[in-house]
C-alpha cells in the first residue's frame, strides 16, 4: 500500500467516523465521504463496505444510483449551471453554451488541465432568481450568457479558490 | 431539573424586546438561498466591515427569506427611533450610504427601500404591506420567515413558538390533538392531499413500541423551494410540528429528510434540533413531561424519486432510493419495518398555529375542503418572484396579474406550469381556476407541492415539454421498465419534434407510451410521466402540429442547441 493510498483511507475513515447523525447507513457514508475527497475512489468503497459490514456490491449499487456521486477526481474548482424549467425558460441553454465555449467542453467534464469541473444541476434551489450557476458552491443567480461566461472566464484566470459570490 | 417553560418564555421576550426595539439598530440579512444567489454574502461582509471600522454598536443577524426574493439581497433596519425598512437589491457599494444616513444618524435611505415594516410609517416609503406581493398574503406557516434568526430558539419561543408543543404536553391527550388537526381540515402539502388527522390516525393505531415521523424535504421538484425555504428561515415551526406529530401519534423518533448539498436548510435544521435539545424540548421527558422524542437529519443523494414515500424510507435505510410495493402501507410497515408516517414540510410547520390557535380558526381560513392557505413558489417570467403565502381560493390569475406583477417588460403570460415537473401546464386563458385541490385537479393541474412556472409568449411549449420530460427521464429510477424506457421514448421523440424533424403519427406515438407508463409504473413518477406532455397538448395541440407539419416553430425557439446531462440511469 503506497503513502497516498493510506493517507486517502484515513482521510475517509476520519469522514465515516464524524457523521453527525446516529443512524449510519450505506447512503450516510458515501455522502460523508464525498463530502471529505469530492468523489468516491475505490478506496473508499471498500472502506464504506468494512465499516458498515456490507458487500462491495451493496456500495457501488447505492453510489451509481444517485448522481451527485462521482468516480474521478473532480477539477479544483466546480462550476454547475442549472438547466431545470425554471432556469431554462429564462434562457440557462444559452447561458451553458458560453460555460462550454468558454472551458472548451463539449458537455460535463473536467477541463483538460484538471482545474475546474462542469456539472449540470436539475436544480439548484434559488428558482426566483433564475437562471442560477453555482461556483465551488457559492451560488450566483440571474445570469445571462455574458455574464456565466465572465464568471467562468475569471475564475480561469485566478485559479484561486473564489469568495463569497464569486467572483 | 426541566426547564420551566413559563419562564423561558418570559425571558425569551425580553430578550426580543430588547433586540427589536432596544437601543440598537437591528440588521437583518436575509441569507436563505434565494439571498446568496443574489450576493447577501458580500452585502454581509460590507456591513459588517463598516461595524467594524466605524465602532458603531449595532446587531446584524443572518434571517431566511422574507418572500420577495426577486428583491434580494434584503436588509431589515430597525432603529431604536423610526420606522423598521427593509432594503431591496442591496450592493456591498450602496452599503456605506445605508450605513451613514440611517444605522448611525437614523434616517432611512429612501431611494434604496422596498418598504416599511411595522407600526411605524415614513413620509417617503411605502409600507411593505402594501407592495403587491405582500398585500394579499395570510402568513402561517411564513409567519416568521425574515423576521427572526432561524439559529435562535428564544427568538422563536418569543414569537409564540413551543407554546403549542406546551399547551399539548400539559392539556392535552394525543386523542385530542390529533382531534384538533383533523377537524382544522389539514390536508398534505406534499402533492397528494391526503388528510394529515387521518394519515396520522393510522399511524396512532398501530401497535409497536417504535414508531417513526418522517419529514420529506426531499423537494427535487425544479421550481419549488418552499420546503427548504421554511428550514432556512423558521426551522423551529418545523421542528415543533414533528414533536407534535409524534406526540400524537405515539412515535418515538423523527427524521427529517433532506437532499444533500442544500447546506443552508441542513446546517439550520441540525441547529434547532441541537438548540431544542439543549433546552429539554427535544430528547427525553421534554418539557418535564413523561413524553420522549427526538429528531435527526437524514441526507439524500440526487435522486427526484427518493421524495417518493416508499423510495425515501429505503433511502433512509441507505440504499437505492426505488419504491416499494404497497400494501404493507407505511403506517404498518414503514421504515426499518416499523410503523411510520411521511409528511411534508408544509404541513407539519401548520400544526403548531393549529394546535394553539383552534382548528375552528385554521378551518375558517380558505376554502371548505381545502382549508388554511397555499404556499407558492413564483418563478419564472414573472415581476415578483418568491415564496408567498395566500388563502386557499385566490385564482391562479389573481396569483399572476396581482401578486406576482404579471410578465415583465409588457410581453404575454403564455402558460403556468403547476406541480412540479410530473404537474401539468396550463393555457394563460384558463387561469380563472381557484387555489383548491380538487378544483385544480378537476382542470388537469395539480397543486403539487406549490411551485408556478411562468412562461412568456416567447417561449415554445415544445421545447419547455421536451426539457421537462428530460428531467422525468433522467430521473426516472429505473425499477419499473415502462416508466424506464417509456421516458426514453418519449425524449427521443420530443427531441426530434424540436430539431423540426417529427414525424406523422409521434402524437399518438407518445400517448401509446404514455398509457403503457401511466398502466406499468409503481409510482407516480411513472404514473404521472406522460401529465407534461398530455396537459400540453390539450391547450397547445396546434403548436404540436405546427412542428410536425410545416417544420417550424412560432417562437423561434426550435431547433437551438440543449444540453442535458448524460448521467441519467438509462
Amino acid at each position: 500500500m503506497t503513502s497516498t493510498a493510506e493517507s486517502l483511507r484515513q482521510r475517509v475513515n476520519r469522514a465515516l467516523n464524524s457523521q453527525k447523525p446516529k443512524t449510519i447507513t450505506v447512503l450516510s457514508c458515501l455522502l460523508a465521504v464525498e463530502d471529505e475527497l469530492g468523489y468516491i475512489p475505490q478506496e473508499a468503497a471498500e472502506e464504506v463496505a468494512r465499516f458498515t459490514d456490507s458487500t462491495i456490491n451493496d456500495v457501488w449499487g447505492v453510489a451509481s444510483f444517485y448522481t451527485n456521486f462521482q468516480f474521478q477526481p473532480p477539477g479544483r474548482h466546480r462550476v454547475e449551471v442549472c438547466w431545470g424549467p425554471t432556469c431554462h425558460v429564462l434562457g440557462a441553454m444559452d447561458a451553458i453554451g458560453e460555460v462550454l465555449k468558454s472551458l472548451d467542453l463539449s458537455g460535463e467534464g473536467t477541463t483538460d488541465d484538471g482545474a475546474i469541473s462542469l456539472r449540470y444541476n436539475t436544480c439548484l434551489g434559488a428558482c426566483a432568481n433564475g437562471p442560477v450557476m453555482s461556483v465551488d458552491h457559492h451560488l450566483i443567480g440571474r445570469i445571462t450568457p455574458e455574464r456565466a461566461a465572465q464568471i467562468v472566464g475569471e475564475l480561469k484566470e485566478r485559479q484561486t479558490v473564489g469568495g463569497p459570490g464569486a467572483p | 431539573m426541566p426547564p420551566n417553560f413559563e419562564d423561558l418564555r418570559a425571558l425569551s421576550i425580553r430578550r426580543w424586546q430588547g433586540l427589536s426595539q432596544g437601543d440598537k439598530p437591528w440588521i437583518r440579512v436575509g441569507t436563505a438561498l434565494c439571498g446568496k444567489a443574489a450576493g447577501a454574502d458580500r452585502v454581509i461582509a460590507a456591513l459588517t466591515s463598516e461595524l467594524e471600522q466605524r465602532n458603531v454598536g449595532a446587531t446584524i443577524s443572518e434571517v431566511g427569506c422574507l418572500g420577495p426574493c426577486y428583491a434580494e439581497p434584503l436588509v431589515d433596519v430597525v432603529t431604536p427611533r423610526g420606522p423598521r425598512v427593509v432594503y431591496g437589491g442591496v450592493t456591498p457599494e450602496q452599503v456605506p450610504e445605508i450605513f451613514d444616513s440611517h444605522i448611525v444618524n437614523g434616517k432611512p435611505v429612501a431611494a434604496y427601500a422596498l418598504g416599511t415594516l411595522g407600526d411605524d410609517r415614513s413620509d417617503d416609503i411605502p409600507r411593505l404591506a402594501d407592495h403587491p406581493m405582500m398585500k394579499a398574503q395570510h402568513r402561517i406557516a411564513l409567519r416568521n420567515a425574515g423576521h427572526v434568526d432561524p439559529c435562535d430558539i428564544r427568538q422563536y419561543i418569543a414569537n409564540d413558538g413551543y407554546a403549542a408543543l406546551y399547551r399539548a404536553l400539559t392539556e392535552m391527550t394525543p386523542d385530542q390533538v390529533r382531534e384538533e388537526v383533523s377537524k382544522s381540515g389539514l390536508r398534505g402539502r406534499g402533492g397528494a392531499a391526503f388528510p394529515t388527522g387521518t394519515k396520522w390516525n393510522f399511524l396512532a393505531g398501530a401497535k409497536d413500541p417504535v414508531k417513526y415521523i418522517l419529514v420529506n424535504c426531499e423537494e427535487g421538484d425544479p421550481g419549488a423551494f418552499n420546503d427548504k425555504g421554511i428550514l432556512e428561515s423558521d426551522p423551529h415551526s418545523l421542528i415543533e410540528g414533528v414533536i407534535l406529530a409524534g406526540y400524537a401519534t405515539g412515535a418515538t423518533m423523527g427524521y427529517v429528510f433532506i437532499r444533500h448539498g442544500h447546506d443552508g436548510p441542513i446546517d439550520r435544521t441540525w441547529c434547532a434540533i441541537d438548540q431544542a435539545r439543549e433546552l429539554g424540548i427535544l430528547g427525553q421527558n421534554i418539557l418535564g413531561s413523561s413524553f420522549s422524542f427526538d429528531i435527526e437529519v437524514a441526507l439524500t443523494g440526487d435522486s427526484y424519486v427518493a421524495g417518493e414515500e416508499t423510495a425515501l424510507m429505503e433511502s433512509i435505510e441507505g440504499k437505492r432510493a426505488m419504491p416499494r410495493y404497497r400494501p404493507p402501507f407505511p403506517a404498518q410497515v414503514g421504515l426499518f419495518g416499523k410503523p411510520s408516517n411521511i409528511n411534508n414540510v408544509k404541513t407539519l410547520a401548520y400544526v403548531p398555529q393549529i394546535v394553539l390557535r383552534g382548528s375552528d380558526w385554521f378551518a375558517g381560513i380558505g376554502r371548505e375542503r381545502s382549508t388554511g392557505t397555499a404556499i407558492l413558489c413564483l418563478s419564472g417570467d414573472l415581476t415578483y418572484t418568491g415564496m408567498a403565502e395566500v388563502p386557499m381560493g385566490m385564482t391562479l390569475r389573481q396569483v399572476v396579474d396581482d401578486l406576482a406583477g404579471g410578465v415583465p417588460g409588457g410581453k404575454k403570460l403564455k402558460l403556468l406550469q403547476t406541480g412540479g415537473p410530473l404537474g401539468g401546464v396550463l393555457s394563460s386563458d384558463d387561469l380563472d381556476i381557484p387555489l383548491d385541490f380538487d378544483a385544480m385537479a378537476q382542470t388537469g393541474a395539480i397543486m403539487g407541492s406549490g411551485g408556478i412556472i411562468a412562461a412568456s409568449e416567447e417561449s415554445c411549449v415544445v421545447d419547455l415539454t421536451r426539457v421537462l420530460i428530460a428531467f422525468c427521464q433522467y430521473e426516472s429510477c429505473g425499477k419499473c421498465f415502462p416508466c424506464r424506457t417509456g421516458m426514453t421514448h418519449l425524449l427521443e421523440v420530443l427531441e426530434r419534434i424540436c430539431r423540426l424533424e417529427g414525424r406523422s403519427g409521434d402524437l399518438e406515438l407518445m400517448r401509446t407510451v404514455g398509457q403503457n407508463m401511466q398502466a406499468g409504473s409503481l409510482c407516480g413518477h411513472g404514473q404521472l410521466g406522460f401529465n407534461p406532455v398530455s396537459s400540453a397538448l390539450r391547450y397547445f395541440r396546434e403548436e404540436f402540429e405546427q412542428h410536425l407539419r410545416d417544420k417550424t416553430c412560432a417562437a423561434g425557439k426550435c431547433p437551438s442547441p440543449w444540453y442535458s446531462p448524460d448521467g441519467a440511469r438509462r
